[in-house]
């Protein structure tokens, strides 16, 4: 089967083409089709899977694609385990969101379209993790980039979700730069392409490791834009405009952890460019905090949502700067399955509420109890309690911080393990439970249906258990199975397990305190430290910055551009117009009167010579035999006299 | 006194000859070429042709002439007297012919002609018809062929179908 | 004595006459008498060319006689041509025959 995975990728891309071809007008066809190609795709992929934990590979099979003389860019895929669970992640979540959306989506016009999207998007995430080259992957990036713009701007009657589409095009488009130009050092430094090729080259110390940093880092920032990573975070919450099945499936589970998933492909550059994995690892680190920060504020469930996705990611960045392949995978894995319920949960939420605004919320835990209970299964696991899967993936992933050695590094991880604690109870505590304060919105709500809720409790089985296959204990696990060069099992420290779950439940509490009990007033706490609150509510000024320097300076430039443009541009232009303009006239009139006066003239002097040269040929015999005796006469003249 | 007959038929054959191609009456100038070849046929007599002369009396006045003239009275335009009998160039014809005419004169008085001096048999008749059933047999058989093309194709082109 | 030179200019201008009748006249008929005399003034070189350079084989004459028969065919088919064109086109001019032109 393994050989033949490239199936798993291209059925999604079946039912995009059927769907648009022949079903965009039929709902039920449209869904179905795109649900069944997906569930065959998980099927698949699970025998896929199970054929990797017998030979971790890689397995590799190389298909000929641009093949000339001086270039030769085949494609390949490349199986390995840490594909082999992508795959199985991908297809999971990417299964989930399709049969949420069926509910979701019920009565949209364009909902044909909407599971063409879906499909073209799993497509081309599958696409990504199997692609065993740097160029395929680039090619597939580029295409969740585009179906994630598609989805994000889905509802594009609404400005703002138009322009967040453009915003998150855009700003990833800057990542995907860095990743361009690095691929072209590579390519250039390596003469391939090829992840195995590259990655023996690197083995052997063929590539200069300054190369190696460079082009390391430049892929990174391709990472950053897709992963949203800091400075190029600003583009996730805005995505949240998008359908909620949207903000679950990509830039929730899947499509952010492409950055991750990149990062992981070229750990081997990380492990030996030591600037490169700095680089990444205090990337990660402040994109946790930064974004943990801002989220404790933040109103929009989805925004909170985003902010916490965009924290965690910074979490798997900052394992794998620091050498932790299998923590940060392993994260990727785990967070896949809770973060997509939670953005379902959302969802189902928003869907019954019709807000986003947790202040608009409140005690819908008696409406919706299936939805809250796998919200607050969804929560704790993020949170990391035990033994919940989050607490096992946040625990691999203090360790292979501990393990580098970067105490400062650890300590803001933990920091940001509170954080997280707190605003997702916050958020738990603020949308279901206490009074409803609006109660207008809270008598309308009522329990998703069952294809809302069915993915749901699926999730949550898996966000309680998928953590459990990396259990520290257990050596033939996760670690055994994914991992660079080696496998890595370090030792359970019950310090760390022990610090981490305290500042979890410390976080807990406090939101607890705040906003079950209300024995401290937020209200009051964000008049207290009002500076620091105005700071992370307006997410530490980073559009407003951005607005001011980056896009500020593209206008100025632009606006000189235009005006380089029109004053000396299209006076150019126009001079060359009008020059062209005056020359043609000339040329026009030389034309009229000359040239067509000659050819005119050729053919009246032509015709002038043959109107008198006609009348020679009378037809008349007499006319003829007349001729024939001036010449006998003429003849005998010049002969002979 | 053999001079004074040439002279005589030579004056009525350029004469009557003239008369064929001015005489404005198209009947008028069958007769004139009777006439004139009757006059010819006296110029073969003279040149001691004695046979041709017959041929020339027999066939020319008495075949081809009954012929023109019954095409004459075919064609109904006998005496169309107000009819133009001359087309329009007449007169370059004149002129052309008149310097054709002064050419060969000159021509033929500047050659020297071998004339020899020998007696031709008399009468002609038993010689030409020996020489046209030996020596000139195959002409003799092509003109009777074309003879009778000719007919057949005078029968064809004129027959009312 | 009339010499070789007399026939000779007699037959010139007898052609002379010939060529005039049949570069003016417009009547076909005409225009074939035209022809008779031009043969005619042939027949009289030949047969003078018999007689004053080579008398006793006769040559001159027997082609005189070819020539007869030739004028003969010539006048039959010509006059049948000519009682075609009146029947046609109901002239016997032949400047108005003049449609092979152009």
């Amino acid at each position: 089967m393994i050989e033949y995975s490239y199936i798993i990728a291209f059925l999604p891309l079946l039912s995009y083409a059927l769907i648009v071809f022949f079903f965009s007008k039929s709902n039920k066809m449209a869904s179905g089709v795109a649900i069944t190609a997906v569930l065959t795709s998980f099927v698949l992929s699970t025998i896929v899977l199970f054929e990797v934990l017998a030979d971790h590979g890689p397995h590799i099979f190389e298909y000929e694609w641009i093949s000339m003389p001086g270039l030769e860019l085949p494609l390949s895929i490349y199986i390995d385990p840490l594909a082999a669970v992508m795959l199985m992640v991908v297809t999971i979540v990417s299964s989930c969101v399709h049969i949420y959306s069926i509910g979701y989506m019920h009565g949209d016009p364009r909902f044909p379209r909407f599971f063409s999207f879906l499909s073209l998007f799993t497509f081309s995430m599958l696409g990504l993790v199997i692609s065993g080259t740097f160029f395929a992957t680039f090619i597939f990036w580029e295409l969740v980039g585009l179906t994630s713009y598609l989805l994000i701007g889905f509802w594009f009657e609404k400005k703002v979700a138009a322009d967040a589409g453009k915003k998150a095009f855009i700003t990833t488009k800057i990542g995907d730069l860095g990743f361009l130009a690095g691929l072209l050092i590579l390519y250039a430094a390596a003469g391939t392409l090829n992840y195995e090729d590259i990655y023996h080259l690197i083995e052997h110390h063929q590539i200069p490791v300054i190369i190696l940093s460079a082009a390391g880092i430049l892929l990174f920032c391709g990472a950053v834009g897709k992963s949203a990573q800091f400075p190029l975070h600003v583009w996730l919450p805005d995505a949240m405009e998008g359908p909620t099945p949207v903000s679950a499936l990509i830039h929730a589970a899947t499509m952010v952890a492409a950055g991750v998933y990149l990062t992981a492909r070229i750990m081997s550059i990380i492990v030996v460019s030591e600037s490169a994995a700095i680089t990444i690892a205090y990337i990660g680190g402040f994109t946790a905090l930064m974004a943990a920060s801002i989220g404790l504020v933040q109103n929009d469930i989805k925004r909170v949502l985003a902010y916490s996705t965009v924290s965690q990611l910074g979490y798997m960045i900052l394992a794998l700067g620091c050498g932790g392949y299998t923590a940060g995978t392993f994260h990727l894995m785990t967070h896949a399955f809770f973060k997509a319920l939670l953005f379902l949960g959302a969802g189902s939420v928003i869907h019954a509420a019709h807000t986003n605004d947790i202040q608009e919320m409140g005690g819908l835990a008696k409406k919706m109890p299936i939805t809250s209970k796998t919200f607050f299964i969804a929560s704790l696991s993020i949170a990391g309690i035990f033994p919940l899967s989050g607490f096992w993936s946040k625990d691999e992933i203090f360790l292979s911080i501990l393990e580098e050695g970067h105490i400062g590094l650890l300590i803001l991880a933990i920091v940001v393990a509170g954080m997280t604690a707190f605003y997702m109870f916050r958020l738990c505590f603020l949308t279901f439970t206490g009074e409803p304060r609006n109660k207008e919105k809270y008598e309308h709500a009522h329990e998703s249906p069952n294809t809302m809720t069915y993915p749901l409790i699926f999730l949550a089985i898996l966000a309680v258990c998928a953590g459990w296959v990396g259990i520290p204990w257990l050596h033939h696990g996760y670690a055994s199975f994914v991992y660079h060069h080696h496998p890595h099992h370090p030792h359970p420290n019950y310090m760390l397990m022990l610090i981490g779950t305290i500042v979890a439940v410390g976080g807990i509490y406090l939101a607890y305190l705040m906003y079950y009990k209300r024995s401290i007033d937020p209200v009051a706490m964000g008049a207290r430290f009002k500076g620091i609150y105005t700071f992370l509510f307006n997410k530490w000024w980073f559009d407003e910055l951005y607005m001011g320097t980056v896009i500020r300076f593209v206008y100025w430039f632009m606006e000189v551009l235009y005006r380089f443009d029109q004053g000396v541009i299209d006076w150019f232009v126009n001079f060359v117009g009008r020059f062209g303009l005056f020359n043609a006239r000339f040329w026009q009139t030389f034309d009229v009167y000359v040239i067509d006066g000659a050819v005119n003239g050729a053919g009246i002097v032509t015709r002038w010579f043959a109107g008198g040269l006609r009348k020679i040929q009378t037809g008349a015999v007499q006319n003829y035999a007349f001729v024939v005796f001036l010449g006998v006469v003429l003849f005998i003249l010049f002969r002979f006299m | 006194m053999e001079l004074g007959v040439f002279y005589i038929l030579a004056a009525v054959i350029v004469v009557s000859g003239l008369l064929v191609v001015t005489l404005k009456n198209i009947f008028h100038s069958a007769l004139m070429l009777i006439l004139c070849l009757f006059g010819v046929a006296g110029i073969y007599i003279l040149l001691h042709a004695d046979f041709l002369a017959a041929v020339q009396v027999l066939l020319y006045v008495g075949g081809v002439t009954i012929l023109m003239i019954f095409a004459i009275m075919v064609t109904h335009q006998l005496t169309g007297k107000k009819i133009k009998h001359y087309n329009e160039q007449p007169v370059p014809a004149g002129l052309i012919i008149l310097s054709l005419l002064i050419l060969l004169i000159v021509s033929i008085t500047r050659t020297a002609f071998e004339v020899a001096d020998k007696a031709e048999p008399m009468p002609t008749v038993a010689v030409i018809g020996r020489a046209l059933m030996t020596d000139y047999v195959l002409p003799f058989e092509v003109v009777s062929v074309v003879l009778l093309v000719a007919l057949i194709g005078a029968i064809v082109i004129a027959r009312r179908d | 004595m009339a010499t070789l030179e007399h026939y000779l200019i007699l037959s010139a201008i007898l052609f002379c006459i010939g060529v005039f009748g049949l570069l003016s006249r417009r009547n076909a008929v005409g225009i074939l008498m035209s022809i008779e005399l031009m043969f005619n003034s042939a027949n009289i070189n030949f047969v003078a060319f018999s007689k004053f350079i080579n008398p006793d084989i006769l040559t001159g004459q027997i082609f005189s006689v070819f020539v007869i028969a030739i004028a003969a065919a010539e006048a039959a088919v010509g006059l049948a041509i000519v009682v075609l064109l009146y029947r046609n086109f109901d002239i016997v001019n032949i400047d108005k025959i003049n449609f092979m032109k152009w």
